[in-house]
Protein backbone atom coordinates (compact mmCIF):
# COMPACT_ATOMS: atom_id res chain seq x y z
CA UNK A 1 0.00 0.00 0.00
CA UNK A 2 2.95 2.53 1.02
CA UNK A 3 4.89 1.51 -2.29
CA UNK A 4 1.61 2.34 -4.29
CA UNK A 5 0.99 6.01 -3.14
CA UNK A 6 4.77 7.00 -3.25
CA UNK A 7 5.49 9.28 -5.36
CA UNK A 8 7.97 8.19 -8.27
CA UNK A 9 10.36 10.55 -6.82
CA UNK A 10 9.89 8.90 -3.33
CA UNK A 11 10.12 5.38 -4.77
CA UNK A 12 13.33 6.13 -6.53
CA UNK A 13 14.68 7.89 -3.28
CA UNK A 14 13.80 4.94 -1.20
CA UNK A 15 15.07 2.16 -3.88
CA UNK A 16 18.13 4.08 -4.18
CA UNK A 17 18.85 4.02 0.09
CA UNK A 18 18.76 0.49 -0.09
CA UNK A 19 20.86 0.11 -3.43
CA UNK A 20 23.69 -1.46 -1.88
CA UNK A 21 22.22 -4.05 -0.28
CA UNK A 22 19.24 -4.03 -2.84
CA UNK A 23 21.59 -5.00 -5.85
CA UNK A 24 23.35 -7.89 -3.21
CA UNK A 25 19.88 -9.45 -3.00
CA UNK A 26 19.33 -9.69 -6.49
CA UNK A 27 22.60 -11.36 -7.62
CA UNK A 28 21.70 -13.37 -5.09
CA UNK A 29 18.04 -14.59 -6.22
CA UNK A 30 19.70 -14.83 -9.54
CA UNK A 31 22.27 -17.42 -7.82
CA UNK A 32 19.61 -19.23 -5.61
CA UNK A 33 17.56 -19.71 -8.96
CA UNK A 34 20.03 -20.67 -10.93
CA UNK A 35 20.94 -23.49 -7.88
CA UNK A 36 16.41 -24.19 -8.10
CA UNK A 37 17.07 -24.65 -11.78
CA UNK A 38 19.90 -27.42 -10.81
CA UNK A 39 17.98 -28.94 -8.65
CA UNK A 40 15.06 -29.37 -11.94
CA UNK A 41 17.54 -30.77 -13.74
CA UNK A 42 18.00 -33.34 -11.03
CA UNK A 43 14.63 -34.26 -10.50
CA UNK A 44 14.79 -35.17 -14.75
CA UNK A 45 17.48 -37.53 -14.11
CA UNK A 46 16.07 -38.79 -11.16
CA UNK A 47 13.16 -39.98 -13.74
CA UNK A 48 15.93 -40.88 -16.07
CA UNK A 49 16.98 -43.27 -14.00
CA UNK A 50 13.98 -44.63 -12.88
CA UNK A 51 13.49 -45.84 -16.49
CA UNK A 52 16.43 -47.32 -16.70
CA UNK A 53 15.79 -48.67 -13.19
CA UNK A 54 12.39 -49.90 -14.46
CA UNK A 55 13.58 -51.28 -17.34
CA UNK A 56 16.42 -53.32 -15.33
CA UNK A 57 13.92 -55.29 -12.86
CA UNK A 58 11.65 -56.37 -16.17
CA UNK A 59 14.45 -57.66 -17.78
CA UNK A 60 16.65 -59.29 -14.80
CA UNK A 61 15.24 -62.66 -15.52
CA UNK A 62 15.76 -62.37 -19.45
CA UNK A 63 19.41 -64.10 -19.80
CA UNK A 64 18.56 -65.93 -23.05
CA UNK A 65 20.45 -68.84 -21.73
CA UNK A 66 23.74 -67.08 -21.29
CA UNK A 67 25.69 -65.88 -17.85
CA UNK A 68 23.40 -64.41 -15.37
CA UNK A 69 24.53 -61.53 -12.93
CA UNK A 70 24.41 -64.07 -9.76
CA UNK A 71 27.39 -66.08 -11.75
CA UNK A 72 29.56 -62.97 -13.15
CA UNK A 73 29.35 -60.14 -10.65
CA UNK A 74 32.08 -59.76 -8.07
CA UNK A 75 30.78 -58.31 -4.77
CA UNK A 76 34.10 -57.60 -3.25
CA UNK A 77 35.09 -54.60 -6.16
CA UNK A 78 31.35 -53.44 -5.83
CA UNK A 79 31.67 -53.50 -2.07
CA UNK A 80 34.90 -51.16 -2.31
CA UNK A 81 33.97 -48.51 -4.91
CA UNK A 82 30.42 -48.65 -2.60
CA UNK A 83 32.41 -46.98 0.21
CA UNK A 84 34.49 -45.36 -2.11
CA UNK A 85 31.68 -43.52 -3.41
CA UNK A 86 29.87 -42.64 0.26
CA UNK A 87 33.09 -41.59 1.50
CA UNK A 88 33.63 -38.95 -1.92
CA UNK A 89 29.73 -37.60 -0.87
CA UNK A 90 30.97 -37.06 2.73
CA UNK A 91 34.14 -35.22 1.13
CA UNK A 92 32.07 -32.72 -0.88
CA UNK A 93 29.76 -31.68 1.79
CA UNK A 94 33.52 -31.09 4.07
CA UNK A 95 34.34 -28.84 0.74
CA UNK A 96 30.99 -26.73 1.42
CA UNK A 97 31.78 -25.95 4.82
CA UNK A 98 34.87 -25.02 3.94
CA UNK A 99 33.75 -22.56 1.49
CA UNK A 100 30.86 -21.12 3.77
CA UNK A 101 33.91 -20.65 6.30
CA UNK A 102 35.67 -18.58 2.95
CA UNK A 103 38.82 -20.96 3.39
CA UNK A 104 39.83 -21.31 -0.42
CA UNK A 105 42.63 -23.89 0.29
CA UNK A 106 40.37 -25.91 2.37
CA UNK A 107 37.74 -26.11 0.21
CA UNK A 108 40.30 -26.77 -3.39
CA UNK A 109 41.88 -29.34 -1.58
CA UNK A 110 38.55 -31.26 -0.46
CA UNK A 111 37.05 -31.11 -3.80
CA UNK A 112 40.10 -32.66 -5.05
CA UNK A 113 39.76 -35.83 -2.59
CA UNK A 114 36.38 -35.72 -3.50
CA UNK A 115 37.61 -36.04 -7.58
CA UNK A 116 40.44 -38.15 -6.53
CA UNK A 117 37.29 -40.49 -4.90
CA UNK A 118 35.63 -40.24 -8.19
CA UNK A 119 38.09 -41.64 -10.01
CA UNK A 120 38.57 -44.39 -8.23
CA UNK A 121 35.37 -45.32 -8.24
CA UNK A 122 35.46 -44.84 -12.59
CA UNK A 123 38.61 -46.63 -12.83
CA UNK A 124 37.40 -49.88 -10.68
CA UNK A 125 34.06 -49.40 -12.82
CA UNK A 126 35.98 -50.29 -15.59
CA UNK A 127 37.43 -52.74 -14.59
CA UNK A 128 34.08 -54.37 -13.47
CA UNK A 129 32.99 -53.76 -17.05
CA UNK A 130 36.36 -55.07 -19.12
CA UNK A 131 36.01 -58.32 -16.47
CA UNK A 132 32.63 -59.34 -17.65
CA UNK A 133 33.20 -58.75 -20.91
CA UNK A 134 36.10 -61.24 -20.89
CA UNK A 135 33.88 -63.56 -19.53
CA UNK A 136 31.28 -63.37 -22.14
CA UNK A 137 28.79 -60.75 -20.87
CA UNK A 138 28.72 -57.56 -23.14
CA UNK A 139 25.97 -55.13 -23.78
CA UNK A 140 24.60 -57.68 -26.47
CA UNK A 141 24.96 -61.24 -24.90
CA UNK A 142 21.44 -60.53 -23.70
CA UNK A 143 18.91 -58.32 -22.61
CA UNK A 144 19.86 -58.76 -18.61
CA UNK A 145 23.14 -57.85 -20.12
CA UNK A 146 22.05 -54.39 -22.38
CA UNK A 147 19.89 -53.50 -18.94
CA UNK A 148 22.88 -54.16 -16.97
CA UNK A 149 24.91 -51.84 -18.84
CA UNK A 150 22.88 -49.41 -19.68
CA UNK A 151 21.81 -48.80 -16.25
CA UNK A 152 24.92 -49.03 -14.72
CA UNK A 153 27.08 -47.70 -17.60
CA UNK A 154 24.90 -44.66 -17.43
CA UNK A 155 25.20 -43.83 -13.71
CA UNK A 156 29.69 -44.40 -14.55
CA UNK A 157 29.03 -41.58 -17.03
CA UNK A 158 27.26 -39.26 -15.11
CA UNK A 159 30.22 -39.86 -12.42
CA UNK A 160 32.65 -39.49 -15.24
CA UNK A 161 31.05 -35.77 -15.97
CA UNK A 162 30.73 -35.05 -12.59
CA UNK A 163 34.69 -35.25 -12.79
CA UNK A 164 34.87 -33.04 -15.83
CA UNK A 165 33.31 -30.74 -13.92
CA UNK A 166 34.67 -30.75 -10.83
CA UNK A 167 38.43 -30.80 -11.82
CA UNK A 168 37.04 -27.09 -14.57
CA UNK A 169 35.81 -26.07 -11.29
CA UNK A 170 38.89 -26.15 -9.12
CA UNK A 171 40.92 -24.51 -12.22
CA UNK A 172 37.95 -21.96 -11.61
CA UNK A 173 38.23 -21.53 -7.94
CA UNK A 174 42.06 -21.51 -8.19
CA UNK A 175 41.89 -18.25 -10.22
CA UNK A 176 38.98 -16.19 -9.04
CA UNK A 177 38.46 -16.80 -5.23
CA UNK A 178 35.23 -17.94 -3.78
CA UNK A 179 32.90 -15.04 -5.39
CA UNK A 180 28.93 -15.70 -4.96
CA UNK A 181 29.24 -17.22 -8.87
CA UNK A 182 31.92 -20.19 -7.45
CA UNK A 183 30.33 -20.42 -4.48
CA UNK A 184 26.68 -21.11 -6.27
CA UNK A 185 28.91 -23.50 -8.36
CA UNK A 186 30.40 -25.26 -5.36
CA UNK A 187 26.88 -25.85 -3.78
CA UNK A 188 25.19 -27.40 -6.90
CA UNK A 189 28.32 -30.01 -7.72
CA UNK A 190 27.84 -31.31 -4.39
CA UNK A 191 24.33 -31.89 -4.75
CA UNK A 192 25.44 -33.43 -8.07
CA UNK A 193 27.19 -35.39 -6.09
CA UNK A 194 24.83 -36.33 -3.30
CA UNK A 195 22.44 -36.93 -5.71
CA UNK A 196 25.12 -39.57 -7.77
CA UNK A 197 26.04 -41.26 -4.19
CA UNK A 198 21.93 -41.55 -3.40
CA UNK A 199 21.60 -43.27 -7.17
CA UNK A 200 24.50 -45.70 -6.61
CA UNK A 201 23.00 -46.90 -3.62
CA UNK A 202 19.71 -47.69 -5.71
CA UNK A 203 22.23 -49.81 -8.39
CA UNK A 204 24.22 -51.60 -5.68
CA UNK A 205 20.89 -52.54 -3.50
CA UNK A 206 19.04 -53.70 -6.77
CA UNK A 207 21.41 -54.93 -9.61
CA UNK A 208 24.48 -56.10 -6.87
CA UNK A 209 22.93 -56.82 -3.35
CA UNK A 210 19.44 -58.38 -4.95
CA UNK A 211 21.22 -59.77 -8.01
CA UNK A 212 23.49 -62.20 -6.03
CA UNK A 213 21.42 -63.37 -3.49
CA UNK B 1 22.46 -8.75 10.49
CA UNK B 2 23.37 -11.48 12.79
CA UNK B 3 20.02 -13.30 12.05
CA UNK B 4 21.00 -12.94 8.39
CA UNK B 5 24.16 -14.64 8.96
CA UNK B 6 22.46 -17.19 10.87
CA UNK B 7 19.85 -17.83 8.34
CA UNK B 8 21.96 -18.02 5.09
CA UNK B 9 24.33 -20.37 7.28
CA UNK B 10 21.20 -22.95 7.88
CA UNK B 11 20.15 -22.37 4.40
CA UNK B 12 23.78 -23.37 2.89
CA UNK B 13 26.04 -25.37 4.67
CA UNK B 14 25.05 -27.57 7.86
CA UNK B 15 27.65 -28.35 10.21
CA UNK B 16 29.83 -30.71 10.49
CA UNK B 17 28.08 -32.27 13.10
CA UNK B 18 25.62 -33.05 10.89
CA UNK B 19 28.14 -34.03 8.13
CA UNK B 20 29.59 -36.57 10.25
CA UNK B 21 26.27 -38.31 11.38
CA UNK B 22 24.80 -38.31 8.07
CA UNK B 23 28.07 -40.46 6.61
CA UNK B 24 27.94 -42.81 9.71
CA UNK B 25 24.10 -43.58 9.58
CA UNK B 26 25.25 -43.94 5.62
CA UNK B 27 27.94 -46.38 6.35
CA UNK B 28 25.95 -48.56 8.87
CA UNK B 29 23.05 -48.66 6.34
CA UNK B 30 24.95 -49.92 3.06
CA UNK B 31 26.71 -52.63 5.83
CA UNK B 32 23.73 -54.40 7.34
CA UNK B 33 21.75 -55.37 4.25
CA UNK B 34 25.78 -56.31 2.94
CA UNK B 35 26.33 -58.31 6.03
CA UNK B 36 22.65 -59.80 5.46
CA UNK B 37 23.47 -60.50 2.06
CA UNK B 38 26.75 -62.30 1.95
CA UNK B 39 25.72 -64.70 4.89
CA UNK B 40 22.33 -65.44 3.58
CA UNK B 41 21.31 -64.61 6.68
CA UNK B 42 17.54 -64.20 6.08
CA UNK B 43 14.86 -66.18 3.41
CA UNK B 44 14.56 -64.33 0.14
CA UNK B 45 11.11 -61.91 0.71
CA UNK B 46 12.44 -60.89 4.35
CA UNK B 47 16.00 -60.27 2.56
CA UNK B 48 14.40 -58.08 -0.40
CA UNK B 49 12.42 -56.22 1.59
CA UNK B 50 15.44 -55.25 4.02
CA UNK B 51 17.31 -53.91 1.53
CA UNK B 52 14.45 -51.44 0.19
CA UNK B 53 13.95 -50.36 3.73
CA UNK B 54 17.83 -49.89 4.01
CA UNK B 55 17.91 -48.13 0.15
CA UNK B 56 15.17 -46.00 0.90
CA UNK B 57 16.45 -44.93 4.80
CA UNK B 58 19.98 -44.35 3.11
CA UNK B 59 18.05 -41.98 0.78
CA UNK B 60 16.42 -40.12 3.48
CA UNK B 61 19.94 -39.83 5.24
CA UNK B 62 21.62 -38.40 2.26
CA UNK B 63 18.35 -35.62 1.45
CA UNK B 64 18.45 -34.58 5.25
CA UNK B 65 22.05 -34.66 6.20
CA UNK B 66 23.85 -33.96 2.94
CA UNK B 67 21.22 -31.84 0.87
CA UNK B 68 19.33 -29.97 3.61
CA UNK B 69 15.90 -30.13 2.08
CA UNK B 70 14.80 -29.66 5.87
CA UNK B 71 16.51 -26.58 6.08
CA UNK B 72 14.49 -25.17 2.88
CA UNK B 73 13.17 -21.48 3.49
CA UNK B 74 8.63 -21.47 2.70
CA UNK B 75 7.15 -22.16 -0.30
CA UNK B 76 9.37 -25.07 -0.20
CA UNK B 77 9.74 -25.74 -4.06
CA UNK B 78 12.88 -27.87 -3.77
CA UNK B 79 10.66 -30.66 -1.91
CA UNK B 80 7.14 -30.08 -4.55
CA UNK B 81 9.67 -30.66 -7.70
CA UNK B 82 11.27 -34.15 -5.62
CA UNK B 83 8.13 -34.84 -4.87
CA UNK B 84 6.46 -34.79 -8.36
CA UNK B 85 9.53 -36.49 -9.75
CA UNK B 86 9.04 -39.34 -7.06
CA UNK B 87 5.51 -39.94 -8.20
CA UNK B 88 6.86 -39.90 -11.70
CA UNK B 89 9.25 -42.41 -10.73
CA UNK B 90 6.61 -44.77 -8.56
CA UNK B 91 4.75 -44.55 -11.36
CA UNK B 92 7.17 -45.86 -14.12
CA UNK B 93 8.78 -48.77 -12.02
CA UNK B 94 5.95 -50.16 -10.38
CA UNK B 95 3.82 -49.48 -13.74
CA UNK B 96 6.66 -51.16 -15.59
CA UNK B 97 6.77 -53.78 -12.95
CA UNK B 98 2.88 -54.61 -12.71
CA UNK B 99 2.15 -54.40 -16.43
CA UNK B 100 5.12 -56.63 -17.32
CA UNK B 101 4.05 -59.62 -14.74
CA UNK B 102 0.78 -59.53 -16.22
CA UNK B 103 2.47 -60.20 -19.77
CA UNK B 104 4.31 -63.18 -18.64
CA UNK B 105 1.35 -64.68 -17.59
CA UNK B 106 -0.91 -63.99 -20.19
CA UNK B 107 2.05 -65.59 -22.35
Amino acid sequence: MAHAVSTPAGAHGGHGAGHGGGHHDDHHDQESLKTFGFWLFLITDVILFGTLFATYVVLRLNTDGGPTGAELLEMNGIIISTFILLTSSFTSGIAVLEMNKGNKRGLILWLAITAVLGASFVFLEVNEFMHLVHEGANIGTSAYWSAFFVLVGTHGLHVSVGLVWMVALILQLSRRGITPVTKRKVSIISLYWHFLDVVWIFVFSIVYLMGVM
Amino acid sequence: MENHNANAHNAHGGSMKSYVIGFLFSIILTIIPLVVVMNDMLSKTATTVLILIMAILQFAVQLIFFMHIRDEEKPRFNLMALIFGLVILLTIVAGSIWIMTYNAVAS
